[in-house]
């Protein structure tokens, strides 16, 4: 049988993302169960990232899975010059589901396309990290209670920022609101905002985070503004502090409103917004092991 | 349509297929996204013809072979004026149109240096970014190119 990878956000459908959340819920209520028992999870990390590596494999460990893989192509035989497809037609000998990231994009997709064994993507350079738009959902979902009619501001570097793109995409099945409030340099591409108008979502695009635009939002999607992407560094002083959020912003929100942020955060939510109500982002980073339970017992045929 | 009186510059074709209305400088991308040079027909080109709509065009007639659509859809994406004529016994027996391609398989080059299609011995893939659009996506790497922009490889 061929497994179902997640490659893409876009290869769920609407039923698949409610099905796959469910079970998230299921894992939150019991993180501990013995699902993958007998099973191997290869985790193979061609580009070091801590924080996914140890999110994927404590949610394969806590359903009783052994996990095998590599946190650094250095240590793998790409170094040594191989390619992709031999090292997963290789580590699909050993292993039930992989659970892949890489600097290339379209690395998780290939894969996806030489072997049979499902392939997790977790993370294809500045493409796809379908597992931190379930998180986002499983997020907005046990803070809300609910999927439809959220209204979102995306906040920071709208252009590059691959979760914002990708949280368009899965949020485009549950009617939402969004406000784009990025810098002109970093706006929101015209794909997504096509996107936006042929699936009927209502958008504006600002410049500025204003109490106004707080004062509506449900959930305050913030991201990291990153110097690199500036060819003016004067004009990314200047951007940087435009977008900060602080606890003052936050007196006049809707009593349900809470502000996500995919981590790592750099300056854009000062350190007096952890203690008010309204911060949500460290308990959303520990969702994301339920989340991935959930895609990994999903990709498995399991839920 | 019947040979005229006017001066022929690349000998007429008696079984065949003819790609003419090329732009000049797109003749050698036809020819590559054809692949036309692993073929055994016999091919004549013109190159820097005189044209009164292109100024200078070119033009390629293929011997005894009979493009199919799908191939002819590529065409398409190099020179969307082109007009592909099948003859038979020196007639034009079919004027085909050229529609761009749904999906193109191995011909066009993704622009983007960190796709997976540019550090892996394998075949490039894109599809129409919806019917009718001159955009295409890359199924690997998901960054769309413009019809103008294509490289062929």
């Amino acid at each position: 049988m061929k497994g179902k990878s997640l490659v893409s956000i876009t290869d769920y459908s609407k039923d698949d993302i409610l099905r796959v959340l469910s079970a998230a819920k299921e894992f939150e209520k019991n993180p501990n169960q013995m699902i993958l028992h007998g099973k191997v999870v290869a985790t193979l990390f061609f580009e070091p990232s801590t924080r996914t590596r140890l999110s994927f494999e404590t949610a394969a460990n806590r359903l009783g899975a052994r996990v095998i893989g590599f946190s650094d192509a250095a240590t793998s035989s790409t170094s040594k010059g191989e390619t992709l497809k031999d090292t997963i037609k290789m580590v699909s000998n050993y292993a039930d589901v992989i659970v892949m990231r890489h600097h290339i994009e379209g690395a998780a997709r290939y894969a996806s396309e030489v072997t049979d064994v499902p392939i997790i993507n977790a993370g294809d350079g500045a493409n796809q990290h379908p597992t931190q738009t379930m998180l986002d959902l499983f997020t907005i979902q046990q803070t809300q209670g609910r999927l439809n009619d959220i209204n979102i501001t995306m906040v920071g570097d709208l252009k590059y920022g691959r979760t914002v793109h990708s949280l368009i995409m899965a949020m485009s099945h549950f009617s939402p609101t969004f406000n784009f409030v990025a810098p002109i340099e970093l706006a929101m591409p015209e794909k997504y905002k096509l996107f936006c108008k042929e699936n009927n979502i209502p958008f504006q695009d600002l410049k500025e985070l204003s109490q106004d635009v707080i004062g509506n939002t449900d959930i305050l999607y913030m991201t990291r503004v990153q110097k690199e992407r500036f060819s003016d560094l004067m004009e990314y002083e200047r951007v940087k502090n435009v977008y900060t959020l602080c606890a003052s912003m936050l007196e006049n929100t809707r009593p349900n409103m809470k502000v996500l942020h995919p981590l790592p955060r750099v300056g854009e939510i000062a350190n007096d917004v952890d203690d008010t109500p309204q911060a949500y982002y460290f308990q959303q980073a520990k969702n994301g092991m339920y989340a991935r339970q959930a895609v990994i017992c999903d990709a498995l045929g399991l839920i | 349509m019947t040979i005229d009186n006017k001066e022929l510059k690349v000998a007429a074709l008696k079984e065949g297929t003819v790609i003419d209305h090329i732009p000049s400088d797109k003749l050698f991308k036809v020819i590559a996204i054809l692949n036309l040079k692993n073929t055994h027909s016999q091919i004549t080109f013109g190159y820097n013809l005189d044209s009164a709509k292109l100024g200078k065009k070119a033009i390629i007639k293929i011997s005894e072979k009979f493009l199919e659509q799908t191939e002819v859809n590529k065409v398409a994406l190099i020179a969307p004026h082109a007009k592909i004529n099948i003859i038979r016994d020196y007639k034009v027996v079919e004027k085909m149109a050229l529609n761009y391609p749904q999906e193109v398989v191995g011909v066009v080059k993704c622009l983007n240096p960190k796709c997976i299609t540019n550090n892996e011995p394998m075949k490039t893939k894109f599809r129409q970014l919806h019917p009718s659009a001159e955009t295409y996506v890359c199924h690997y790497c998901e960054k769309t190119v413009d019809v103008e922009d294509i490289v062929v490889l």
